[in-house]
């Protein structure tokens, strides 16, 4: 690991302006926020992050989870642990706490917080390997993964500059959710939804969100949802605990008079990004609740599916992954 | 290696100065570079920079990138102690070498195994994650803090009495995250105490009697 200069803020302006000492807010970025650090720290002691400025946030006052006019608002420190257990969390958005405890283990969710999940980095070998060549980590060296090793990899989103994965189980139950990124950075506060927050690999997967330099993510919100909706997250791995996905699904459904409604849909383990399943939200929403035609509005989405020499057993788990899910969503609905 | 291990050290060749002034770390890589197996004379923890602190004061907030130790304060099972480290210390590299809380084991350094669980205010985390500078001002807990031999804590016996163990590395951390279990919303079947242990990997398997220790301490076996 390499040396490095470390300071603890213990305000958003005093984040802000460290931050933006920076170069980039990206792979590689000289400045770096830590947190619960239960992926910074483990990059950092495999040179695959090598900041020259650590800077602790831990005592910024974003550990609260609130009830807003529109809905709830969670901070950016508040720990998996503690997001995935509040009482409201558990009743409003049950898609959430699922994801949150299907991921990780007890300790780790102890440490890991809401913003760190929400910039968590792909668990791809070689990204975590800097013997090897690896687009993310080092932009043009190439990808070692599509050749290579690819098992757990992607299938939807990618690029021939990359197929890693995004890794984390919440990202896919916000991104159902409708989630709303809130950012401050030098220009002051501004919000992105979280449709909009990730980036496709395409030839720059060094850059995987939209955050510049400076910008410091303080919560995430969550839109109040009808009375009666019902939400699930569904994960298949290759252990019944404590691995990352190899399919997940996230779906959340409000049901009327048997009609889908809304319906928000989205994958996990499969994508590039936590993935928006729109082709099968649009074939279902407004329609009567069948359970029939879960299988088709699932192949729908893995229609797009671009497999490697390892991973083409994704598209068919993930098809079954998501009929699963939406009829576990659908029960006697 | 191709040293005889009955041959008898010759501590010649390591005068003390070429073991640092204070780290076990350095002590045993320059044993291990010489390709040495025999018994090592006990290090001592005399020269480290390791005190209990007379009165709390606040910490420094920053320090420039220099490779100089920097000083920190740690509060662990129920002492403040002031400790010079490296910037880049875990936690647990911290506990290990500098506070010589050796309970707390290294297996993996990267948050996979469980073996370095500690309790960082009342909470299971894995020590080895934890950028040490950032645990200024938390309660932390290791093995050391829960139990002693003359006096073990009802975990520590019960996974003595249902065998929880086979060589014993990973135990400290299946211990201190089954204490910390205690606490935590978890079901009372086996399964939940499955799921909810499995952040703590035992290479020899010995699973079953871990859960049989833990339901036993929750009333549940």
């Amino acid at each position: 690991m390499e040396i490095f200069d470390y300071s603890r803020v213990e305000s958003a302006a005093q984040a802000i302006a460290a931050g933006a000492r920076s170069k980039t807010a990206q792979q590689g970025a000289n400045v770096r926020f830590i947190a619960g650090g239960t992926t910074l720290f483990d990059l950092m002691k495999l040179n695959v992050e090598h900041p020259e400025t650590v800077v602790d946030i831990n005592h910024l006052p974003l550990d609260k989870i609130e009830r807003t006019n529109s809905g709830f608002q969670i901070g950016a420190l508040v720990r998996n642990s503690d997001l995935a257990h509040h009482p409201e969390i558990v009743k409003h958005y049950p898609v959430l706490s699922q994801a949150l405890l299907s991921g990780a283990s007890a300790q780790l969710r102890n440490r890991a917080t809401t913003g760190g999940n929400l910039l968590q980095r792909t668990r791809c070998v070689y990204f975590r390997d800097t013997h090897m060549p690896c687009n993310k980590r080092e932009p043009g060296s190439g990808c070692s993964a599509i050749e290579g090793f690819n098992r757990n990899l992607a299938i939807l989103g990618t690029s021939e500059s990359c197929i890693a994965t995004n890794p984390s189980d919440m990202n896919v139950a916000l991104m159902a959710l409708d989630a709303v990124v809130h950012i401050q950075g030098t220009k002051g506060a501004r919000t992105v939804p979280i449709s909009s927050f990730f980036l496709l690999p395409g030839k720059t997967p060094h850059i995987e969100n939209v955050l510049q330099p400076g910008d410091l993510v303080t919560h995430v919100s969550l839109p109040a949802l009808p009375e009666g909706t019902r939400s699930v997250y569904l994960k298949l791995r290759d252990r019944a605990s404590y691995e990352f996905a190899l399919s997940s699904a996230a779906v959340v459904a409000h049901v009327r008079d048997g009609k889908f409604e809304s319906i928000g849909i989205a994958l996990g383990g499969v994508g590039t990004m936590p993935w928006r399943a729109k082709a099968a939200e649009a074939m279902l929403k407004g329609t009567t609740v069948d359970p029939a035609k879960f299988r088709s509005a699932a192949e729908a989405v893995l229609k797009e599916a671009r497999p490697q020499s390892e991973n083409g057993f994704k598209i068919e788990l993930a098809t079954r992954c998501l009929t699963q899910a939406l009829k576990l969503a659908t029960r006697n609905a | 290696m191709s040293e005889d291990p009955n041959k008898p050290e010759n501590n010649q060749d390591f005068p003390s100065s070429a073991l640092g002034p204070s780290s076990r770390r350095t002590f045993l890589s320059g044993v291990g570079a010489a390709g040495l197996v025999a018994s090592l004379t006990p290090f001592s923890a005399a020269e480290t920079a390791v005190r209990p602190l007379e009165a709390p004061s606040s910490g420094g907030e920053s320090f420039a990138r220099s490779g100089a130790l920097v000083n920190i304060r740690l509060r662990v099972n129920g002492k403040d102690h002031e400790v010079q480290i490296d910037p880049r210390s875990s936690l647990l590299d911290c506990l290990r070498e500098n506070l010589h809380l050796t309970g707390a084991k290294k297996g993996c350094d990267h948050g996979q195994c469980g073996a370095c669980t500690v309790h960082i205010n009342g909470r299971r985390a894995n020590s080895c994650l934890s950028l040490a500078l950032t645990n200024q001002g938390d309660e932390i807990t290791t093995i050391e803090g829960i139990g002693a031999p003359e006096k073990l804590h009802p975990m520590q016996a019960s996974f003595v009495e249902h065998d929880g163990y086979q060589c014993g590395y990973c135990t400290s951390g299946q211990i201190m995250s089954a204490v910390a279990l205690l606490k935590e919303p978890c079901g009372g079947a086996d399964a939940d105490v499955k799921e909810a242990m499995s952040g703590n990997i035992c290479r020899c398997g010995a699973y079953a009697n871990i859960v049989d220790a833990i339901q036993k301490v929750r009333g549940k076996a």
